[in-house]
C-alpha cells in the first residue's frame, strides 16, 4: 500500500519536474546558436507567408522552433492580447476592442505591414456567364436579407440557376475586410453561405460546384488557378483582374489590402523573436511573391524594421489616417 | 476472567466501527460530489441564461427563424439550430434504428453462441471509436461518396453527418435491444414454437412485443445521444444556421454553434457570448426530457415476468 502511494506521488512529481526543466531551456540563449520557440497564430490569409518564412528560418537556425496557427485574425488576437502568443498574423488592422484588451493585459505591440493581398472573388471554371462583377452587384449578393437567390437575380441575362455562396467564417479577417469593403460595415453579411475557416475547403467547394461563388485571399486562388475562375472586379474604374501588378499599384480596388504581423514588444526582447522578425522583413518580398501575394515597396520594410527597433507601439492602420489615401510608406513614416 | 477479553473485544469492535464509519463517510462524499456537480452545472446554465433572457425575450428566441448573433444585423431565433439538430437526430435514427434492431434480433434469436462471441465485441469496438474520428471519416469518405452519387451535395451537409452519427449510436441501440430481447423468458418462445410458429414469427410477433419497453427506451436513449453529439457534426455538417428540409445542404447544430463561439473571438460577457448558455440550457432541457420520457416508457410498458 505504501509502495503504491509512494509511486503515485513520485511519478507525477518527476514528470512535472522534468517538464519544468525542459521548459527552462525555452528561454533563448543569445549567441551564435539561437534556441527557443516562437509562437505565432492568426490569419489564415497571412499564414502561407509566415509559414514559408518560418520554414526558411528554422532551416538556418536549427535550435529555434516556429509554430504557426490559423485561428483567424480575430481568434489570433484573442490569444495575442493576453500575451499567449508572440506574433499575430492579421489580414486586417487591429480593432479598438483588441487594442483595449491588450492594454488591459499591459501588452504593447508593434504593427508591421508585410505584404499586399487582393481578395479574389472566384467562380467555378464551368461558369461561362460571369464576365465581371461590380461592387454594387457584390453588395447586392452579400448584403443581409439579400434578394439574390439565383444568378438571374444579379443580372437578368444570366441563367436562372441557384447561386451557391462560399466564404470565410466570422472569425476571419478576410471576412471583416470583405464585408466592410462591400457592405460598408464590418461583419454585415447574409448568413446563408457555406462558411469555413479553412480556405482550402472553400477552394474545394467552389471548384466542385458549377453554381458556386466564393471569396478568399489571392494566394489561395494563385495556388489553384487550374480549378478556379477569377472574377474581375469593377470598383468604379472598369473591371480589374487581381494580379501582382494590379494589387501593387492599387488598381484592384476596393479589395486590395495590406497584410500585417503584430509583434508583442515583450516577446521582441527575446533574441530568437527579434531575429525572426528581422528575417521576416528581409525575406517577405520574395516569399510573399512565391506564395502568391504582393510585396510592399522596399522602403516599407525598412521603415517597418525601424518601427520595431525603436519600439514604436500602437496602430496607425486602424485610424482614419489609413483611410485618407496615404500610401503605406507615407503612413509608416508618420 | 471473562471481562478482560470482553473489554478487548469491545475496544477492537469500536475501532472497527470508527474505521467503517470513516470509509462510509468518504464514499458518501464521493456520491455527493456527483450531485454537487450536476447542481453546479444547472446553476451556471440557469444564471447565465437568465441574464440572456432579460435582454432577448423568450418568444423571440424560441420561435424566431433567423439565427445571426455574430453577424450584423443580430437576430436570436433558435429554430434554425433546432432544425439542424433535428435533421441529424432523425437522420441518424433512420440509420441506427432499423439496423440496430435487426442486429439485436439476429443476435438474440438466430445467432449461435460462437457468432455472438464475435459480433458483440466488434459492436463494442464501434462504440469505442472517438467521435472526432467519425467526423473526419464523414468529411473524407462519406461526403465525397455522396458528391459522386448526387453532384448537388454541398461540401458540408447534414446527410454525411447523420449517417456517421447513426453508425456511432448503432452499438447503443443494438446492445440495449439485445438485452431487452434476451430478458424475454424462453418459455414464451417455446410456447410460440409449440403452436407451430416459424422462427421469424416468434421473433417479430412474440419476442419483440414482449421486449417493447426496452426497445423503445433504447431508441430514445440513442436519440438523446445523437442530440448531444458534437465533434462529428462540427466537422461534417457545417456552420450555416438555416431552416431547411434538404439534407444535402450545409446546416449548423446547437453543439456545433457552441464550439464555433467558444473557439472564436467573441468577447466574454456580451449578449453574443451568452447565447451559448441559452442554447446549452435548451439542449440540457431537451436531453433531460428525453431521458425522463425514456424512463417513464421503460417502467410503464415493462412486462413483469415471474
Amino acid at each position: 500500500m505504501r509502495k503504491i502511494l509512494l509511486a503515485g506521488l513520485l511519478i507525477p512529481a518527476l514528470a512535472l519536474g522534468g517538464a519544468g526543466c525542459s521548459g527552462q531551456k525555452d528561454e533563448g540563449e543569445s549567441g551564435s546558436q539561437l534556441s527557443g520557440v516562437v509562437h505565432i497564430d492568426g490569419s489564415s490569409t497571412v499564414f502561407p507567408i509566415t509559414e514559408a518564412v518560418g520554414e526558411e528560418f528554422q532551416m538556418q537556425h536549427r535550435g529555434v522552433r516556429v509554430t504557426v496557427g490559423i485561428s483567424g485574425t480575430g481568434g489570433g488576437f484573442k490569444k495575442f492580447c493576453p500575451g499567449e502568443t508572440d506574433i499575430n498574423d492579421a489580414s486586417r488592422p487591429i480593432k479598438e476592442k483588441e487594442v483595449r484588451l491588450a492594454a488591459e493585459h499591459g501588452l504593447d505591440f508593434v504593427e508591421i505591414p508585410v505584404a499586399f493581398d487582393g481578395i479574389s472573388v472566384v467562380v467555378n471554371p464551368g461558369n461561362d456567364w460571369v464576365d465581371h462583377l461590380t461592387v454594387a452587384e457584390l453588395h447586392k449578393i452579400w448584403m443581409p436579407d439579400s434578394p439574390v437567390k439565383t444568378w438571374r437575380d444579379v443580372r437578368p441575362e444570366w441563367p436562372d440557376r441557384e447561386i451557391k455562396l462560399y466564404g470565410p467564417d466570422v472569425d476571419s479577417g478576410t471576412f471583416d475586410y470583405f464585408t466592410e469593403a462591400v457592405n460598408g460595415e464590418s461583419q454585415v453579411s447574409r448568413p446563408d453561405y457555406t462558411a469555413s475557416a479553412d480556405d482550402n475547403v472553400l477552394v474545394t467547394g467552389v471548384s466542385g460546384d458549377r453554381d458556386a461563388l466564393g471569396y478568399f485571399g489571392f494566394a489561395y486562388y494563385a495556388e489553384n488557378m487550374d480549378r478556379l475562375k477569377v472574377v474581375p472586379i469593377d470598383g468604379g474604374g472598369g473591371p480589374v483582374v487581381p494580379s501582382q501588378t494590379s494589387i501593387n499599384n492599387g488598381t484592384y480596388a476596393p479589395l486590395s489590402r495590406p497584410l500585417f504581423i503584430y509583434v508583442s514588444t515583450k516577446s521582441g526582447l527575446r533574441p530568437e523573436v527579434r531575429e525572426f522578425v528581422k528575417f521576416y522583413l528581409q525575406n517577405a518580398p520574395t516569399l510573399a511573391a512565391e506564395v502568391g501575394y504582393v510585396g510592399l515597396p522596399e522602403r516599407a520594410y525598412e521603415l517597418g524594421w525601424q518601427r520595431f527597433e525603436s519600439g514604436k507601439t500602437g496602430s496607425i492602420f486602424n485610424t482614419d489616417k489609413a483611410r485618407s489615401g496615404l500610401s503605406i510608406v507615407e503612413l509608416l513614416g508618420l | 476472567m471473562a471481562t478482560a477479553p470482553a473489554t478487548a473485544d469491545l475496544a477492537f469492535a469500536k475501532k472497527r466501527r470508527l474505521g467503517e464509519g470513516g470509509i462510509k463517510a468518504v464514499l458518501f462524499v464521493c456520491a455527493l460530489l456527483s450531485i454537487f456537480t450536476t447542481a453546479g452545472i444547472i446553476l451556471v446554465l440557469a444564471r447565465e441564461s437568465w441574464t440572456f433572457f432579460r435582454e432577448i425575450p423568450l418568444p423571440d428566441f424560441l420561435f424566431g427563424t433567423r439565427w445571426t448573433p455574430l453577424l450584423v444585423p443580430r437576430s436570436y431565433g433558435v429554430l434554425p439550430l433546432l432544425g439542424g439538430t433535428a435533421m441529424i437526430v432523425i437522420g441518424s435514427a433512420l440509420v441506427a434504428v432499423p439496423v440496430g434492431l435487426a442486429s439485436a434480433i439476429y443476435l438474440s434469436e438466430y445467432a449461435s453462441e460462437r457468432v455472438r462471441g464475435i459480433v458483440k465485441p466488434i459492436l463494442e469496438i464501434l462504440a469505442g471509436v472517438p467521435t472526432v474520428v467519425y467526423g473526419y471519416f464523414a468529411l473524407t469518405s462519406v461526403t465525397p461518396l455522396l458528391r459522386a452519387v448526387i453532384p448537388a451535395t454541398n461540401i458540408f451537409n447534414a446527410a454525411s453527418a447523420a449517417v456517421v452519427v447513426g453508425i456511432m449510436i448503432l452499438p447503443t441501440v443494438a446492445s440495449l435491444c439485445d438485452d431487452a430481447l434476451r430478458a424475454v423468458p424462453r418459455s414464451l418462445r417455446e410456447a410460440g414454437f409449440a403452436l407451430g410458429a416459424t422462427r421469424h414469427e416468434v421473433a417479430t410477433q412474440v419476442v419483440v412485443p414482449g421486449a417493447l419497453s426496452g426497445i423503445i427506451a433504447s431508441f430514445i436513449l440513442a436519440a438523446s445521444r445523437a442530440f448531444g453529439e458534437t465533434m462529428a457534426v462540427t466537422l461534417a455538417a457545417g456552420a450555416t444556421p438555416k431552416l431547411t428540409l434538404n439534407p444535402l445542404e450545409s446546416i449548423q447544430t446547437i453543439t456545433a454553434y457552441i464550439v464555433q463561439v467558444s473557439l472564436g473571438d467573441t468577447p466574454a460577457g456580451g449578449v453574443e457570448y451568452k447565447t451559448i448558455f441559452a442554447v446549452g440550457a435548451l439542449l440540457f432541457v431537451i436531453t433531460l426530457g428525453m431521458n425522463v420520457v425514456a424512463n417513464r416508457v421503460l417502467r410503464r410498458y415493462q412486462e413483469v415476468y415471474e
